[in-house]
């Protein structure tokens, strides 16, 4: 009964979501059937569609685990998409700058310092949220505009692929591409290591449970001698050097090198989908694999039925209100099963 | 009326601030006898690009004085402008999109209230629903190749216009520059000078009191959340309508967020908030100078990231010592009996 009653409200939403997208897509003059079954034999059913979704659905589900950790830290980290990048365009950098490392040790070095320059960002936001009391959602937008404003300077300027018209770092090396395998990129099965790391530290560890005791009661954790701002900072480092290790494998499993417009989009994304997952760990795997063919696939839309790829913007848009609003759980009459608070004052702890 | 002007004026003659206003003319009255063509166009600028995140820090301060914190803002001027925008270019009149703005960001005001007061819904998460479900819909139906007829003429204003400096800075301005402007100063006098005001005082800082002493706290919660979106309509109307004339994918471009930061710095006053906002301008315009006149230069991205690197810089530095309404954050649910 508690699975159940765990999983019908996102699968509600979803179900409304499409409803709502096929209705627009009726008032826009297509044909909506044909568009959703493009959209999903596409992405699921072809051996090029299923590399692409999962190859969408890894950092998708990676800052999806970046975003539940603050979640359950009482952290509303929407600064997913400043850290990925950051982890995205400094394992560029890493890729192509040193030379002569063997395979083995350079692709774990690129994700290293992919993760470290995330958790720099992930680190700004921490520390003025426990030492200054400032919203971590104001600090991590701005830093996410900031971010792809030095990004796109850097990419543009001193790490610019030389002889190229566009802003991009050059291609990293063999040496540190993740490859695939059977068709699916090995970045995602990274991730899906990751999401059981992730839910073994919140299931068995006293890390995990500092984070959720700071979370649910800043009082009652400081009173339990829990150190409440060290906690703080700690937990979004580690939402941002995830995101950045997320940004790393993008970076070196499908792009093969930096470009200000490839990752856009998915650290929000990502709040959807750990919002539409309860901020379970292992929920955000299957919530990454469909968003993933949905973003994948989206453009194949357009050939086929006529239909602007943004309709998914639109849709996730949909499907993030009705998971987060209390209508379904009313109308259904559950008890109010709100996921999370994480409301605090701009100037106090 | 008349007797709260002196008194007004008496307590900022005597506080340390008049020190401060007088360092600021000494400074631009340098600047100006230097050079005086640059002098005026950092001041106009200053205003233009301050004062739509002026705007927009009201709309953040008329919800946080009644104990609703709105994330939202960056939603209701995505939103806003986008329907100023095709509304006015679809009719090819400026006035029929005007009112689409204000409709449409009362609509996004009304969405916050329902989530947040009615609903009782963490008011972070209610705001960010706001944002993520603007952009969805503005991405989705947005078309190119559509334009407006004109955007809205400056007015001069007779007699002051012609002052020097002043005139060109202040007096020969948009419609929507000047109601912003009143409305902003109209709101100071509202909150600190009349029943309303006091009463949405009293919700903000401690709701359950408020409805003791027999004021209705869901219904002032309301309307001051409507209200401020749609001010933060006309403030989508101003960015679109007035300064730019057009409107792409994320136009807002994270001015919602940075209006917040605003109304900390500005202490949840209006007038604070506005000379903050104008300070941000002046960053903003004084950069751009310096770029035109050759004088430094700096690459774009620097210059673009400056609004968000002063947002955290400022925060940093002012948010630990003010303090918010009280009740900011919390949903009111009267005890029961």
């Amino acid at each position: 009964m508690r699975f159940i009653r765990a999983w019908i409200t996102p699968l509600i939403a979803l179900f409304i979501a499409f409803a709502i997208g096929a209705i627009l897509m009726i008032t826009q003059g297509s044909d909506p059937v044909k568009a959703y079954q493009s959209l999903f034999t596409t992405a699921f059913s072809t051996q090029e569609g299923l590399a692409k979704t999962f190859g969408k659905a890894t950092p998708l589900a990676i800052s999806g685990l970046a975003v539940v950790i603050g979640l359950r830290a009482g952290l509303f980290n929407i600064g997913a998409q400043g850290q990925l990048i950051s982890g995205a365009l400094a394992a560029a950098w890493a890729g192509y700058a040193i030379t002569g490392l063997p395979m083995i040790a350079h692709v774990p070095l690129c994700l290293l310092i992919g993760g470290f320059f995330g958790s720099i960002v992930g680190y700004i936001a921490g520390a003025l949220k426990a030492y200054r009391g400032i919203h971590e959602v104001i600090t991590t937008i701005m830093l996410n505009s900031i971010v792809l404003q030095l990004a796109e300077y850097l990419s543009n300027g001193p790490l610019k692929e030389e002889g190229s018209i566009i802003a991009r770092t050059p291609e990293v090396l063999d040496t540190a591409k993740i490859g695939s395998v059977a068709g699916l990129p090995i970045g995602f099965f990274l991730s899906g290591l990751l999401a059981l790391g992730v839910w073994w530290i919140f299931k068995k560890t006293t890390t995990g449970f500092r984070f959720e005791t700071v979370g649910k009661n800043k009082n009652a954790a400081w009173y339990a001698g829990i150190a409440v701002k060290r906690n703080t900072v700690f937990a979004m480092v580690a939402c941002g050097a995830l995101a950045g290790f997320g940004g790393a494998v993008e970076t070196l499993g499908v792009v093969g090198k930096f470009e200000p417009a490839f990752n856009q989009g998915l650290g929000f994304d990502g709040i959807t989908i750990a919002l539409l997952a309860r901020a379970n760990p292992l929920a955000v795997i299957p919530g990454a694999i469909l968003f993933g063919g949905m973003r994948g696939a989206g453009p194949t839309m357009q050939f086929s039925a006529g239909v602007s790829p943004e309709i998914i913007d639109l849709i996730l848009a949909i499907v993030l209100f009705f998971v987060t609003a209390p209508i379904i759980s009313r109308i259904l009459k559950l008890k109010n099963d709100t996921t999370t608070q994480v409301t605090s004052g701009w100037g106090s702890n | 009326m008349v007797g709260v002007v002196t008194k007004m004026t008496k307590s900022v003659m005597r506080s340390k601030k008049t020190i401060y206003l007088y360092l600021v003319i000494l400074a631009i009255a340098i600047a100006y006898t230097i050079n005086s063509v640059s002098t005026v166009a950092v001041a106009a600028s200053s205003i233009t690009f301050g004062l739509p995140l002026a705007m927009a820090a009201m709309v953040g301060i008329m919800c946080e004085r009644t104990g609703v914190v709105n994330i939202g803002i960056e939603g209701t001027l995505l939103t806003s402008s986008f329907f100023g925008f095709f509304v006015a270019a679809l009719s090819q009149n400026l006035i029929w999109g005007l009112i689409a703005a204000i409709a449409s960001g009362a609509a996004t005001g009304l969405l916050l209230a329902l989530l947040t007061v009615s609903w009782k819904m963490d008011q972070i998460i209610a705001g960010t629903i706001v944002n993520i479900l603007a952009t969805g819909l503005t991405s989705f139906f947005y078309k190119q190749g559509y334009s407006l007829p004109a955007i809205f003429p400056r007015w001069s204003i007779p007699g002051l216009a012609e002052i020097p400096f002043l005139g060109r800075v202040l007096f020969q301005s948009g419609p929507i520059t000047y109601f912003g402007l009143i409305f902003i100063l109209v709101l100071y006098f509202a909150i600190y000078h009349t029943p309303w005001g006091l009463r949405t005082r009293a919700i903000g800082e401690h709701p359950s009191s408020a409805d003791t002493s027999g004021i209705s706290v869901l219904r002032i919660k309301y309307t001051n959340v409507v209200i401020a979106g749609a001010f933060g309509g006309l403030t989508g109307a101003y960015l679109t309508l007035e300064l730019v004339g057009s409107f792409d994918r994320g136009f807002s471009a994270g001015k919602g967020f940075t209006a917040l930061a605003i109304m900390i710095f500005g202490r949840w006053n209006p007038i604070g908030a506005l000379l903050a906002a104008v300070f941000f301008g002046f960053a903003q315009a004084l950069a751009n100078q310096l770029m035109i006149d050759g004088l430094v230069n700096i690459p774009g991205p620097f210059i673009n990231m400056l609004p968000y690197v002063l947002t955290i810089v400022v925060l940093a530095f002012s948010a630990g010592k003010v303090r918010g309404p009280a009740a900011a954050g919390q949903p009111y649910e009267r005890e029961k009996a």
